[in-house]
């Protein structure tokens, strides 16, 4: 599938309805998303065929762009009832197979190995401080060989030690910076639209360590 | 929910050190058609608990699987095809999840676990 269709296919799924602001639910727009599973796919192989893990899935945007990259499994995770049926009614609109899980990810414990990549835009952590580093640190102990992840990029050096020093990750490589636009879901955003920017990276865990969680 | 999935949860409360693998209880079951892949199936076979993948399938209502499993087996045909339908094909839609330490039932509705914990069990 090329670039440009990706992007149209994730162009025409529903987003939140009620984004709840606690939870940071605002979407992965198309244009992010797709050149995200793009270039996992295309430069690094870590999606087709595999096993693919959506962390804070919402709507499913990214989980659903793996599938349409030929993901063999994918597996969408949200604490959020309301975004997984949005979710789960995305991939039925896209005829696609994909699992559903209703799990906070600090609570989240999985059999390690199983997961090849985990693909995830966190919370970034504007309403609660650190939030993306909890699901960065859970994603590179589930994934067994990469981690695709956004970030804001004003965090850049904080995410390359963290993840380095205290999360299991050999190699941390922002492969690009992006503008993503927050929309004014929330009535405390004074502009219409906050434009943050914020780095696409790619970790790569430790396979050696003891994977269970 | 596909036993590939199942394959890999466990019981995520507090204290429970034997959570896994997860019982079923299975209220309805739905079989959805995958295209098949022989290299994905002998790379999954390495990492799945194969006990685990068999009482599922049996939980689901499919008794093809064999007890006893070695790699060899991965050169039959046959056997390739009875491993893809259990692992990707079954989905537990309504039922239940339950510790098997603790007997604590997570919901499954519509095909989606609901693992989200009670105030006590985090
Ligand atoms: C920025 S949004 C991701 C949007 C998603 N990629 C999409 O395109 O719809 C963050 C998501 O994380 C979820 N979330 C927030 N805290 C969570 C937690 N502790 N565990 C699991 N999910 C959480 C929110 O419900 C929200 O869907």
């Amino acid at each position: 599938m090329k670039l440009k269709q990706l992007e149209s296919h994730l162009g025409s799924l529903q987003q939140f309805d009620n984004p709840k602001i606690e939870l940071e639910q605002y979407p992965t727009g198309p244009h992010i998303a797709s050149r995200l599973l793009y270039t996992a796919d295309n430069s690094f192989g870590d999606v087709k065929d595999k096993v693919v893990a959506d962390f804070g899935c919402g709507c499913g945007t990214l989980g659903l762009a793996a599938a349409l990259l030929g993901a063999k499994h994918v597996i969408g995770v949200d604490i959020d009832a309301e975004s997984i049926e949005i979710a789960s009614s995305n991939a039925d609109e896209l005829e696609l197979d994909v699992d559903f899980i209703q799990c906070d990810i600090r609570h989240l414990r999985w059999r390690g190995g199983m997961v090849d990549t985990v693909v995830l835009n966190p919370p970034f952590g504007t309403r609660k401080k650190g939030a993306d580093m909890e699901f960065l640190s859970t994603a590179l102990r589930v994934a067994s060989e990469a981690v695709y992840s956004l970030h804001k990029s004003t965090t850049r050096d904080h995410v390359k030690r963290t993840s380095l020093r205290d999360y299991n990750a050999v190699s941390a490589e922002v492969l690009c910076e992006l503008r993503f636009d927050v929309p004014q879901l929330y009535k405390f955003h004074k502009k219409k639209e906050v434009d943050v920017a914020v780095d696409l990276w790619r970790f790569v865990p430790k396979t050696s360590s003891p994977k269970r969680l | 929910m596909r036993l590939l999935t199942h394959n890999m949860l466990s019981s995520n409360i507090k204290g429970v050190t034997n959570g896994f693998p997860l019982r079923m209880e299975v209220g309805k079951v739905v079989e959805k058609t995958v295209d098949f892949n022989a290299d994905f199936l002998r790379n999954m076979f390495a990492k799945v608990e194969w006990n685990a993948l068999v009482e599922g399938s049996k939980a689901l209502g499919y008794f093809e699987l064999p007890d006893n499993v070695e790699s060899s087996m991965l050169e039959s045909d046959e056997f390739l095809h009875k491993f893809h339908h259990a692992l990707l094909e079954l989905h537990l839609e309504q039922g239940a999840l339950i510790c098997p330490e603790t007997g604590r039932r997570f919901p499954v509705s519509k095909g989606i676990p609901n693992m989200l914990l009670h105030e006590d069990e985090v």
